[in-house]
């Protein structure tokens, strides 16, 4: 019984798989899911064949084991289908509307070939409907993968982007740090400022703490842990950019960056700097 | 091997740390470079540790005896070359490198001790 069921479906695909995938395309069109502009009819199309041929493929198998080797061609498809259209920019349910819509076209077919049985009709019906819901929850799991693997990336990205080390001078570099430090943030600009202390042989570490919103007794240590590593490896360092009220409130809370040079602004740690390395700056014309 | 070589360097010394410490190694160490001090009247001591891919708690203690005891000969010590890593684990650790002398590298090494000698 279950055997004639997905032996029916077979037979439906491979009689009508063009006018499927066609009426398919117009019922994705329809519902408004079907995104023209990220994604073009042409490769709507390849793409639905393709999906077809995996399915008939996979009704050989018959309905009971979707883990079966016939299946897995539909499964890796659509994983990869959903992962790209969560990075190509397409909702949720625009993503599963993808398979569900599968299901309108289908049921056209067995609604004809049983047209005489209702009863037979019916536990068709049900049988592939159970089936396409599973293919939609698996897309929608996959789709979520996706988005979890661009917002990962999107994380990378900030980290890297948010540790610049730059070299304002021979032997200085300056630590711009913005946003709240976390014990993975400091490890990632620890790591970058004593690389960069490496590659460019600087003595002298400035680490700007003007973007950092609060300082608190665990920020503090990060800071400290910083410094010491920096001076372990021969530089000196300087922090600068403490706000008044951070200032203040790192006195209320006990905090202090006892043994480092503290500095108001970024200038003033520049000229420390400066004098550290025996370095004057001149005005070449007093008068002006 | 159970000592480490020691070369000089003009008034300086230089030693090149390049195996795991063990006690012994580092009683041994220890011991022939306050007599080279001595004997060769050196102006400073230079440890390179650019070889060594983990410190401990041992090796920060004997680098600090090592630089307590030859400032007490009137030469300073500076530890050179500690890689990124073992700075980050050091800290973590909670080690403190009080009283040693840090530096880059060699060149720099050498630059500051040429300096504690001139300001002395």
């Amino acid at each position: 019984m279950a055997e004639d069921n997905s032996r029916r479906v077979l037979e439906i695909i491979s009689n009508n798989k063009d006018a499927i995938v066609a009426e398919w395309f117009e019922e994705q069109k329809a519902s408004g899911a079907l995104r023209l502009d990220l994604i073009s009819e042409g490769e709507f199309k390849s793409q639905s064949e393709e999906f077809i041929e995996l399915f008939a493929e996979g009704c050989r198998s018959g309905f009971e084991d979707l883990n079966s080797d016939r299946w897995q061609g539909v499964w890796r498809f659509l994983e990869q289908v959903s992962r790209s259209r969560a990075q190509q920019g397409f909702t949720p349910a625009e993503t599963s509307t993808y398979i569900f819509s599968l299901k309108q076209p289908l049921f056209a077919y067995l609604k004809q070939d049983l047209s005489g049985d209702p009863g037979s009709l019916l536990e068709q019906v049900w049988i592939v409907d159970k089936l396409f819901d599973k293919l939609g929850l698996y897309t929608y799991e996959q789709y979520q993968k996706g988005r979890e693997e661009v917002i990962y990336r999107q994380q990378q990205d900030m980290l890297e982007l948010s540790t610049p080390v730059v070299k304002v001078w021979e032997g200085i570099l300056v630590v711009p740090l913005i946003g709240t430090l976390d014990s993975e943030r400091t490890q990632k600009v620890m790591e970058s400022l004593l690389q960069k202390i490496v590659d460019t042989g600087s003595d002298t570490a400035i680490v700007d703490i003007t973007g950092v919103p609060t300082v608190d007794t665990l920020v503090a240590q990060y800071l400290l842990k910083m410094v010491s590593a920096a001076s372990l490896m021969g530089a000196h360092c300087v922090i600068c950019g403490v706000r008044p009220q951070i200032a203040q409130t790192m006195v209320q809370l006990g905090v202090a960056f006892e043994g480092i040079t503290t500095k108001a602004s970024l200038a003033d740690a520049l000229e420390s700097a400066f004098k550290h390395l025996g370095l004057v700056v001149v005005n070449r014309e007093p008068g002006a | 091997m159970d000592r480490i070589p020691i070369l000089k360097f003009g008034d300086l010394l230089l030693v090149s740390i390049q195996v795991d410490m063990h006690d012994r190694l580092a009683m041994n160490l220890l011991d022939d470079l306050t007599h080279r001090v001595v004997d060769d009247r050196a102006g400073g001591v230079l440890i390179d540790i650019s070889s060594l891919e983990t410190v401990d708690s041992f090796i920060g203690r004997m680098l600090g005896n090592i630089a307590s005891t030859t400032r007490a000969l009137g030469a300073e010590t500076v530890v050179v070359g500690m890689r990124p890593a073992v700075a980050i684990t050091v800290v973590e650790l909670g080690l403190t490198f009080e009283g040693i002398n840090t530096a880059l590298n060699v060149d720099k090494g050498v630059e500051m001790l040429r300096s504690f000698n001139s300001g002395a």
